[in-house]
């Protein structure tokens, strides 16, 4: 008798244990599963805030406001054309210089450097990704303009300036800041981000994909603009629109090279505003009304073309990433 | 046709140039031994592989057949810490010399992989595109190349009407004609096969054996097998290999009817392997 | 044969010189990318250096034409919000990153928010500072600590979810199954077993996102903004140390520059000592 009941108890005891923890666990999940749709929240929180601040600047100008150019805080007449048009060509410049700068590095770290200096060059270049962003404009500012209108300005007038069309491109004084300064230093801080993503595609070319060149008699170079570049080029077109979405969000490398001027001249050298730039220049000192409504009309611009772009880089690496999950 | 691996008496005979057409060697093997690092991985190899025959490679796994083959186009050369030491004799010239030209070696010494490995282009380029790289050929010189190839390698009737599709779209067995097409088409002297049936169902199987057959006809074939019938059917040598050591060589209806060695014969009968 | 051969080695030098060309490009780009990191980083110490001095970790920020001053107030800004952004961001970005590994896994919700997350990550991060700026400085009508500290926790949240999600799914499947097999639930299995294996990974992660906010400037200029003044009240503007750099750099006291470099310098070192630190942390885990 004794022992039955002893049996009883532990099965009680079992059952209520049983039940506490199948009770804790509907809450870690729970718990864990709102952690996830924060992110998701948030994203949404952003465009909701974006969207409601944004609408008497919307209401105001309509639709034109993305298309003029007037920005006079002082007739309280707004529209973002300016500082898109400098958001666009700044990081077009960036993406210009940095893919195949970006594509070398990628290929020299994978297929070319001795395998003993790949691990700390590799590391080197994705420092260049962790020096913070303020860094990148206070160099820009002080080190690198100055140089830059010194040498490389005269130089491009002399030589690209002279073409006709294009030459307007590379006109006027040179002052080191301004659009193409901007483009520049862009395109050192995207240049980490696109070789790595080429770096990381890169390395899932299979070996014998490439042994199978190399055994036809090809050249490292052949092997890489036939076989590789072909293999892997959805993540190579991700990885310069990942650049890319990240060129055009970045603001203080930006707002100490662009030169902050409210206007759309035709020549590369003169100065101008990004969204970012006009942002971090602005919004600190807007009053509350249309000028703080257009700046976030501004932000929402930024934001729904840089994540759009994002969007698209992330479905090309996943599209890679299936392609990965196919062959192995 | 006699091959002994009395390595001395080897040396004697093996006079290039001398010999009659039938009695050439491809590729001579002299002391060859390899390292992955500080790992032994080839230990004193001599042998040859005969002209317009096949040589087939077989052993357990890890007895280094395939690292093997791979010296002889030089394959390793790609990869950092592996070196050989000793002699290739390929017409005359050491391969394994640090002047020896890589691209042009393997140009002249296919390879075809465990895996079948189309490139990421259409049917007609992954053909063309070895063939460019050593040879300005017209549009109609090289579609005659392309069908030539192809219908050497016994899938011309197969892929004539998709010629612009993907070689991805092939079938496994396909892909793998394809790629032996593809080094066909680069009019090699040698074929090196790395257990080129490995990835196929029976089928495909007998298809490549059966062009392998055929393709000995013009071509010095050396095959690594894991698969002792395939070395019975198509070879016409055979060399046993075991811990990197080449144990025992000789024609493949010796070594697999009275082999000489213990070890060989221990494999050969499953006893062992 | 051997004019076939000629032909070929004519046809191969050319080709040669076009891979010898192109090889030769690659270094270039890579001596390029090396160039500008070591003129960044020797520009830096050299500057940053001429100006670190005592005063600048005891002295508060000067006031505008007086000399002298340092980045005290700065530094302890910096350091409360950056704190507490990890405080909160960790339980956050780890549980949701075990939900994204052991719960949601192949689910249509937890591919949604892994793709969110992987936007979020290069999301402009000035636009979090918009947000920030209307949800709660709007609200409260000042800026403030806790909404700089906010705004940065947005930004490391997905740094966090992501690798750890990544670390946990390196843990073998067969140690969640001994878990289970002693009878354990899967709450505990997940926290005590699965996140405990993968832990120097998960660290890395939180490293990471340490050393990404730690130079954030864009969103805490709507959030923070900044004050001239020692104070650690984080309901009220804080000074911090991007924000201090940014207005000084684009000053015209000298010694607003000067300080200006130093604390670049400052926050550059503890960047770039967080991401190795957050790489030994890695080298570990998968050396274990």
């Amino acid at each position: 008798m004794n022992t039955i009941s002893n049996m009883q108890k532990s099965t009680i005891r079992n059952t209520k244990t049983s039940k506490i923890q199948r009770m804790q666990d509907i809450a870690f999940h729970v718990l864990s599963q709102f952690s996830a749709l924060f992110v998701l929240i948030v994203l949404l929180g952003i465009i909701i805030s974006l969207v409601i601040n944004a609408l008497p600047a919307l209401k105001e100008f309509g639709f034109g406001f993305f298309f003029s150019a007037d920005w006079d805080i002082n007739k309280q007449k707004f529209g973002g054309l300016i500082s898109i048009y400098g958001t666009l060509v700044s990081s077009f410049i960036a993406l210009i210089i940095a893919t195949p700068l970006s594509f070398g590095i990628a290929l020299f770290l994978t297929e070319i450097c001795p395998i003993t200096l790949r691990r700390p060059l590799g590391v080197a270049v994705e420092l260049l990704a962790a020096v913070p962003s303020i860094i990148y404009g206070m160099f820009g500012l002080f080190i690198f303009a100055p140089v830059f209108a010194d040498h490389v300005e005269p130089a491009l007038a002399n030589s690209l300036g002279k073409i006709p069309y294009i030459g307007t491109l590379f006109s006027g004084a040179p002052n080191g800041i301004g659009m193409l300064c901007a483009g520049l230093i862009l395109a050192l801080m995207i240049l980490p981000f696109i070789s790595a993503v080429m770096r990381d595609v890169f390395e899932i070319v299979p070996p014998i994909l490439k042994e199978s060149a190399y055994g036809l008699g090809c050249t490292t170079w052949e092997v890489a603009r036939h076989i590789i570049l072909p293999y892997t080029k959805a993540g190579v077109v991700g990885g310069i629109m990942l650049g890319l979405g990240r060129a055009l969000g970045e603001t203080m490398a930006v707002t100490f090279v662009i030169g902050n001027a409210q206007r759309i001249l035709p020549s590369l050298f003169a100065p101008g505003s990004s969204i970012a730039s006009t942002l971090a220049n602005q919004f600190g000192e807007a009053e509350p009304g249309l000028h703080f409504s257009s700046l976030f009309a501004l932000g929402l611009a930024l934001f729904v073309i840089t994540v759009t772009i994002l969007t698209l880089a992330k479905l090309m690496l996943l599209q890679m990433e299936k392609k990965q999950g196919s062959k192995s | 046709m006699e091959i002994k691996l009395n390595v001395k008496a080897e040396k004697e005979n093996s006079h290039y140039g001398n010999s009659s057409n039938s009695n050439k060697n491809a590729l001579e093997i002299r002391d060859l031994n390899f390292f992955y690092g500080s790992y032994h991985a080839l230990k004193n190899i001599n042998f040859n592989v005969a002209d317009n025959q096949v040589t087939a490679f077989i052993g357990p796994s890890g007895c280094g057949k395939s690292t093997l083959l791979r010296t002889l186009n030089r394959m390793y050369d790609l990869y950092p810490n592996q070196v050989a030491k000793g002699e290739i004799n390929f017409h005359g010239e050491n391969i394994l010399n640090a002047k020896q030209d890589l691209n042009l070696l393997r140009s002249r010494i296919g390879m075809v992989f465990q895996k079948p490995t189309p490139f990421p282009m259409s049917i007609y380029d992954n053909i063309a595109f070895g063939v460019r790289l050593y040879e300005n050929l017209s549009k109609p010189q090289m579609d005659e190349r392309v069908e030539w190839a192809l219908t050497k390698a016994a899938i011309w009737t197969e892929v004539k009407d998709k010629l612009n599709q993907s070689g991805l779209s092939l079938s496994g067995g396909q892909q793998q004609r394809l790629c032996i097409a593809r080094v066909i088409a680069n009019k090699p002297d040698v074929l090196l096969l790395d257990e080129p049936t490995s990835a196929l169902d029976p089928i495909s199987t007998g298809k490549v054996e059966e062009l392998i057959h055929e393709l000995k006809k013009e071509y010095t074939i050396a095959i690594v097998t894991h698969n002792m019938q395939q070395a019975a059917r198509c070879s016409d040598f055979t060399a046993y290999m075991y811990l990197g050591e080449l144990i025992e060589f000789g024609q493949t209806d010796e070594i697999f009817v009275k082999p000489q060695r213990k070890e060989t014969e221990d494999y050969i009968t499953g006893r062992f392997g | 044969m051997s004019d076939v051969l000629i032909n070929k080695r004519a046809i191969l030098a050319g080709r040669k010189r076009t891979n010898n060309i192109a090889l030769a490009l690659c270094m270039v780009a890579m001596s390029i990318g090396m160039f500008f990191l070591l003129w960044i980083l020797s520009v830096l110490f050299i500057k940053g250096f001429s100006s670190v001095n005592w005063a600048m970790f005891t002295a508060s920020t000067p006031a505008p034409g007086t000399a002298g001053g340092g980045l005290l107030n700065a530094i302890i800004g910096s350091l409360l919000m950056v704190g507490s952004c990890t405080l909160i961001s960790t339980p956050i970005g780890v549980l949701a990153g075990i939900y994204l590994s052991e719960y949601g896994d192949k689910s249509r919700i937890a591919s949604i928010t892994r793709f969110v997350t992987d936007i979020m990550l290069s999301a402009p991060s000035i636009v979090i500072g918009l947000f920030v700026y209307a949800l709660v400085v709007a609200q409260a009508q000042h800026f403030s600590g806790w909404a700089g500290s906010m705004a940065l926790t947005l930004i490391a949240i997905p740094v966090v979810v992501r690798t750890t999600e990544n670390m946990l799914r390196l843990v073998p499947g067969s140690l969640r199954e001994a878990g289970y097999a002693l009878g354990a639930p899967k709450w505990k299995v997940s926290l005590m077993i699965v996140l405990r294996a993968a832990k120097s990974g998960v660290m890395t992660g939180i490293l990471l996102a340490l050393a990404r906010v730690s130079g954030e400037t864009a969103p805490l200029l709507f959030t923070a903004l900044s004050n001239q003044f020692y104070s650690m009240n984080m309901n009220a503007p804080l000074a911090n140390l991007p924000v201090v750099i940014f207005q000084f750099a684009m000053s015209p006291y000298d010694n607003w520059v000067g300080l200006a470099w130093g604390g670049a310098l400052l926050i550059t070192l503890s960047v770039l000592s967080l991401n190795i630190l957050a790489r030994v942390f890695f080298r570990e885990k998968n050396r274990g």
